[in-house]
């Protein structure tokens, strides 16, 4: 058994939200798979994929627009990545669904996905060529703004970056803070609000892991705030 | 002594020191000196360094050039880990975030000039002096056994050498021999770690060596996790193990090195191995340093500064501090706090209030791991407890080889937080 893989089982059972409609929404598979037929003509995917006309795709989620080392983007995209794009499964959706519209001066010349659950499924088929960190439960492509019961106004909260600093030498005794998952997963670069999420949930015992509901158990909301905008951007 | 290029410098600055008056440093950047490069101390170095970036002098005295983690070595002894898998260097202390690793002996603190002395000779000035020099032995504490003996009936209890030793007796066990261990008595470092490694020696000898038998002398009426070893040995490794506890005289032991008895309550037996794990006290320094009180040094919660002088810290194994246990997660979440404080009190930069935490995974046979755990906070008299936990008896093997999984992922964990 892997850890992830128990944790998503946990998650959904554990009532975070109606199984039914999170498979819905993060999409199916396998019917990806024969939607990204019509990706293939310049996009690899798995285990030794190379860049073609356009990048190979292992490692998507989480990588900044233009991000790969060695592929020669269109300007258009390059300074979409400079200002912060980053591709989840929201921004990769939009992109599918419109390339031109997305990134008006972009190379990839297709013109779209215009079914919603199409995006979903090929997303979900992408996902799975997607390591750690991006793969845990509430993180890409499962985070949905409708997926947990987290206060807004908790959510809204600004962590102070310093304190998450001290606040993660806590964290660091178990979590790599060089990213290393051997184990005990990565929590560094992870999306601050799927951070704030995730720590709730142990909080409220939602999720099952006894020693992570014993720390979670006594932070704050600011503590956590903390933490998520240290974790977010570590360096 | 061999110089490498990190003892010279280091020397070459304690003779200078030596030379130099103690004002003309006292200008210069604040100094913090640890002793002791295990969980607690290189933890502490480490923060200290990063944190200050470079904003503080940071000197770490530690003796031994490899440093072998005491957590893991029961794997070790299991066939589970190599003994070059708990083998650490300072070299990236030393080059990474520019701490000046000593490996000389601390001998003395001279509390008043600010001086720790060194084996090698010559002095080591300091503003903080953090000490963290885990755990000696009571003289005398097990009847027949002192540390003369230790070649014989090794403790195994400061890992490396005595751990390879004790491995090496192991395997030269007779076919249907007697592995015999004295158990320490409260507080000691690890509390799980004398049963975690009975586990681990019977599961080498179900499979080389199935007839032996194990003989535990314990002073205490239950110990750590007791109830989760007792499932394990009970299911693992049915009738090799005999538990002798305080009721029926586990306290009252003596052993004979030479002779390789050892009497039980009046009942002497022939053993073939025979772990000693005496009494404890904190690290020899400690006392030196006259911050101790018995055989603990008594700290501060808030900060883990000694209650015997503000200037020192005291971490880990030798310090008395409340309700943690003495072990590595503790030490190195008390490194943390204290190098939160420390730097604030050098530099000014903000102390966050302290926080405390540990968790420690045993392995009682394959895939068959357990953890307890438990957060604590400073409160005027001691780090108290808030919460806990501990693994179930009866769970799932998933669980258990799970939280096996997750121990290897901590070991990964932690190492890089102490060593970089």
């Amino acid at each position: 058994m892997r850890w992830p893989k128990s944790l998503i089982c946990a998650v959904l059972a554990g009532g975070l939200t109606p199984v039914a409609s999170t498979a819905e929404e993060i999409g199916d598979a396998i019917a990806g798979k024969a939607v990204f037929t019509q990706c293939k003509g310049c996009h690899e995917v798995g285990e030794g994929a190379e860049n073609k006309s356009g990048p190979h795709l292992n490692g998507i989620f989480g990588r900044s627009a233009a991000g790969l080392e060695g592929f020669k983007y269109s300007k258009s995209l390059v300074r979409a990545g400079n200002s912060g794009l980053e591709w989840h499964a929201d921004t990769l959706s939009a992109y599918i669904e419109n390339p031109r519209a997305f990134a008006s001066g972009t190379r990839m010349s297709f013109r779209g996905l215009k079914d919603p659950e199409d995006r979903a499924n090929v997303i979900a088929y992408l996902r799975g060529f997607s390591d750690n960190p991006r793969d845990i439960p509430e993180a890409d492509p499962t985070a949905k703004a409708t997926d947990h019961s987290v206060d807004p106004n908790i959510l809204a909260i600004q962590g102070d970056p310093e304190y998450g600093a001290y606040l993660s030498s806590e964290c660091t005794t178990c979590h790599q803070i060089e990213g290393g998952d051997e184990g005990i997963p990565s929590i560094v670069y992870w999306p601050y609000e799927d951070f704030v999420v995730a720590m709730h949930a142990y909080k409220k015992k939602q999720r099952p892991h006894p020693v992570m509901q014993m720390v979670a158990g006594r932070l704050s909301n600011d503590e956590i705030a903390a933490l998520a905008a240290f974790f977010n951007k570590p360096n | 002594m061999t110089f490498n290029r990190r003892t010279f410098l280091g020397t070459a600055g304690v003779l200078a020191t030596g030379l130099a008056a103690p004002m003309v440093l006292a200008q210069g950047k604040p100094r913090v000196v640890v002793v002791g490069g295990g969980a607690g101390g290189a933890t502490a170095a480490r923060y200290i360094a990063k944190d200050s970036k470079g904003e503080i002098d940071v000197t770490l005295i530690e003796p031994s050039r490899t440093y072998y983690t005491c957590f893991f070595s029961n794997l070790y002894l299991g066939g589970f880990q190599e003994l070059s898998d708990i083998a650490h260097s300072y070299g990236t202390l030393a080059a990474d975030y520019g701490i000046n690793v000593v490996h000389d002996w601390a001998v003395g603190v001279d509390r008043g000039a600010k001086t720790v002395s060194l084996a090698g000779g010559g002095s080591v000035p300091y503003d903080k002096l953090i000490l963290s020099p885990g755990i000696d032995f009571v003289d005398g504490a097990v009847d027949g056994w002192d540390i003369s003996a230790q070649n014989k009936m090794p403790h195994a209890y400061k890992a490396g050498s005595q751990t390879e030793l004790l491995k090496a007796q192991i395997s030269a066990m007779p076919e249907g021999g007697t592995f015999a261990m004295v158990a320490p008595p409260n507080p000691f470092r690890c509390p799980p770690g004398p049963y975690e490694r009975v586990s681990m020696v019977a599961h080498v000898l179900k499979v080389n060596n199935p007839t032996a038998k194990i003989i535990v002398a314990d002073p205490k009426p239950k110990f750590s996790k007791m109830s989760l070893f007792q499932e394990g040995w009970a299911n693992h490794y049915e009738g090799m193990v005999d538990w002798i506890g305080e009721d029926f005289g586990g306290g009252n032991v003596s052993v004979n090195p030479d002779a390789m008895t050892v009497t039980i309550d009046g009942e002497e037996t022939q053993v073939d191995v025979c772990n000693v794990i005496p009494a404890m006290k904190a690290g020899r320094i400690a006392e030196m340093a006259g911050v101790t009180e018995g055989n603990w040094a008594p700290v501060n919660a808030a900060d883990m500064s000694s209650k015997a002088d503000p200037d020192i810290y005291v971490l880990g194994d030798a310090s008395q501090q409340g309700d943690m246990p003495k072990s590595g997660f503790s030490a190195n979440s008390q490194a943390k706090v204290c190098a939160n404080a420390v730097r604030g009190a050098l530099t000014g930069s903000k102390v966050f209030p302290a926080k405390f935490s540990n968790t420690c995974w045993s392995l009682i046979d394959t895939d068959d791991g357990v953890k307890v755990g438990a957060t604590y906070e400073a409160t005027p008299e001691k780090i108290a407890k808030v919460d806990g936990f501990i693994s179930q008896t009866g769970e799932s093997a998933d669980l258990r080889k799970a939280t096996y999984e997750e121990s290897l992922g901590w070991y990964a964990g932690i190492t890089s937080d102490m060593f970089g």
